[in-house]
């Protein structure tokens, strides 16, 4: 073989492995998305949204688990999203590159990535140790401590968007620059900002790890905070590893409700951005 | 404003001071929580770590009844998941991103592109029990006895593929985990790739290289830093990934030689005998798991974000 012809081979062998690489990708995904929904058809019924989870070996419903995956999402964002927005709004307006902030974006960043779980270990010790027992309200905190690091990411990213003309100008009328904070610039990235909300909302959601020791569960309805609380994750996690056939169809549709609403979740946070993104450059 | 009212002046500087101060706060606030992360975890593990020492890492025993615990197998398991996870989505990854900066239609490059993003935001329990019911039963049926006939017999490396096919184990959860964090490497990849200059790249192809050529000589040299800050963020997700892993690990507290045996990980250890766990010696040690992982995930991690920012700056400095 010529030394020609060997490096169009060697071109053309590595970039079929590059193909194939992404079809496996896309098969995985297709794989997962098609058992899911397989699974998942065969368990959905209106039954789900009105009965509790049963006990092992009879028919149920996911209602407490689903209406306390939705109290403790709201309660997260509720108490995560204010600390995330501010914090990204010192991060953008005040602190630019002090050393402060500097360390502050790269933890924040640190714990963007950080295991799930060791925020629920950190919870357990100190909210749920120092209660004497697990409560809902202790999951809620867990799931603020994920939302924050989202949260603050994207608002500093977006209000850096924001032209600085807004911002100079806003000044030149005298505005001190909490006033052109509040009534210029987040009016002028509120979709950013809730595209961010929207992400970490999605993030909260699915999140198990750090709600088994805060959260824990509840076979039955409860309304207190005080108390644990049935969520979607954890009882899909218990009902799939369990034995019983009736607990892991209602596993299988309770995994599909989530990913439903994550992916949607996800979407619409990205077609948010994209409409955000062509105003923008239609504006320059 | 014409005439300054000194009044008005005086109340607008404390609510300069007052909201300043807020988003200070909210600031701070992510350096407590990562303070107070490493803090609690360090007092609930106290008990264990003084109670066994440095042993803790070094052994393997994990007995509830007798009260004596080591970290040895969970952090084995870790490790070893992560490595399998790691070796087969690196090379996915690389060649995902490869496809969707230089091959892919442009038609075809933003679908795709958010594809591989979207999956990265399905919740790890999915992957769980999607490994448990599908994965598993498929690698016991057709893929796990052709490597113990096979593989197994191999001098050396056939140590491990040994034993019964159980479906469930070390070599499933790796095979889970590089799934999961597959998306992750290849969408930071992408975005390395995307910062190497199009002057550098078509110099190359000028030169009359093949498009492999300017891959590997122009582009991966250009964005090294970058592929290795996002491979060991990949890597930070897998050593703490928690959910996916317990599904299919099947929680043995023991270091096998073979890849198809059941053992166990740090973070799945925590997972499943968390809330079940009596006695504070019993706790304490799970705590100390805990510690072992934080301590783990967040070098891993932190070395990433300063290798990425790293590369940021640099393609923020060529524009």
């Amino acid at each position: 073989m010529s030394r020609r012809k060997f490096r169009k081979f060697k071109n053309g062998a590595f970039l079929a492995l590059s193909l194939i690489a992404t079809l496996a990708g896309i098969a995985c995904l297709s794989a997962i998305l098609w058992t899911l929904i397989s699974h998942g058809i065969a368990g959905l019924s209106w039954d789900l949204f009105r009965q509790m989870t049963p006990p092992p070996g009879s028919q149920g419903g996911l209602l407490n688990a689903l209406y306390g995956s939705a109290v403790m999402t709201l309660l997260g964002i509720l108490i995560g999203s204010p600390i995330g927005v501010l914090a990204g709004t010192y991060l953008a307006e005040y602190g630019h590159n002090s050393r402060l902030s500097i360390l502050v974006r790269f933890i924040n960043d640190v714990l963007l990535s950080a295991p799930s779980i060791i925020v629920g270990l950190f919870i357990y010790e100190i909210v749920v140790v120092r209660m004497g027992h697990f409560s809902a309200i202790a999951g809620a905190i867990s799931l603020a401590v994920l939302a924050i690091p989202v949260t603050l990411r994207t608002t500093e990213d977006m209000l850096n968007l924001v032209p600085i003309g807004m911002k100079d100008s806003s000044a030149a009328l005298g505005a001190y620059p909490w006033r052109t904070i509040i009534s210029v610039l987040y009016p002028a990235a509120r979709s950013g900002i809730v595209t961010g909300l929207l992400l970490a909302i999605a993030r909260i959601s699915g999140e198990t790890a750090p709600l088994l020791f805060t959260a824990l569960n509840n076979q039955f309805w409860s309304t207190n905070l005080n108390a644990p609380m049935a969520n979607l994750p954890v009882v899909i996690f218990q009902f799939a590893l369990s034995p019983y056939k009736d607990w892991q169809n209602l596993a299988w549709a309770g995994a599909l409700i989530i990913t439903v609403s994550i992916l949607i979740l996800s979407v619409s946070a990205r077609v948010l951005l994209a409409l955000l993104q062509s105003k923008g450059q239609s504006a320059r | 404003m014409a005439i300054i009212n000194p009044r008005h002046a005086a109340k607008q500087l404390i609510y300069e001071r007052v909201f300043r101060g807020a988003t200070l706060t909210a600031a701070i606030m992510v350096l407590v929580i990562l303070g107070g992360v490493g803090v609690s975890l360090v007092r609930g593990s106290w008990p264990a770590l003084s109670h066994f020492g440095f042993s803790f890492v070094t052994r393997e025993i994990w007995n509830p009844v007798t009260d004596e615990f080591g970290a040895l197998a969970p952090i084995y398991g870790t490790v070893v998941t992560s490595a399998i996870a790691m070796l087969i989505a690196v090379p996915a990854g690389f060649g995902i991103a490869l496809f969707l900066t230089e091959l892919c239609p442009p038609l075809l490059k933003r679908p795709i592109g958010v594809a591989v993003e979207l999956l990265a935001a399905v919740p790890s329990i999915i992957f769980g029990i999607w490994g448990l019911f599908v994965l598993a039963p498929l690698l016991q049926r057709h893929v796990q006895p052709w490597l113990i006939e096979y593989v197994g017999v191999v001098p050396g490396i056939g140590k491990l593929f040994m034993g019964p096919p159980y479906g469930i184990g070390v070599l499933t959860a790796g095979f889970v985990l590089a799934i999961m964090v597959l998306p992750f490497i290849a969408a930071t990849m992408r975005d390395v790739f995307d910062t190497v200059p199009p002057m550098l790249k078509e110099s190359g192809y000028g030169l009359g290289a093949t498009t492999w050529e300017v891959i590997w000589h122009v582009v991966v040299p250009h964005s090294r830093v970058g592929i290795v800050g996002g491979v060991m963020l990949g890597l930070g997700r897998a050593l703490g990934e928690t959910m996916a892993v317990t599904f299919v690990i099947g929680n043995a507290h023991r270091i096998s030689s073979s890849l198809l045996a059941p053992g166990t990980t740090i973070s799945s250890s925590i997972a499943n005998e968390f809330t079940e766990a009596v006695g504070d010696l019993y706790t304490s040690s799970l705590i100390a798991l805990g510690l072992l992982l934080f301590m783990i995930t967040f070098s891993v991690i932190a070395a990433a974000q300063a290798m990425l920012r790293r590369i940021e700056r640099r393609a923020s400095l060529a524009l």
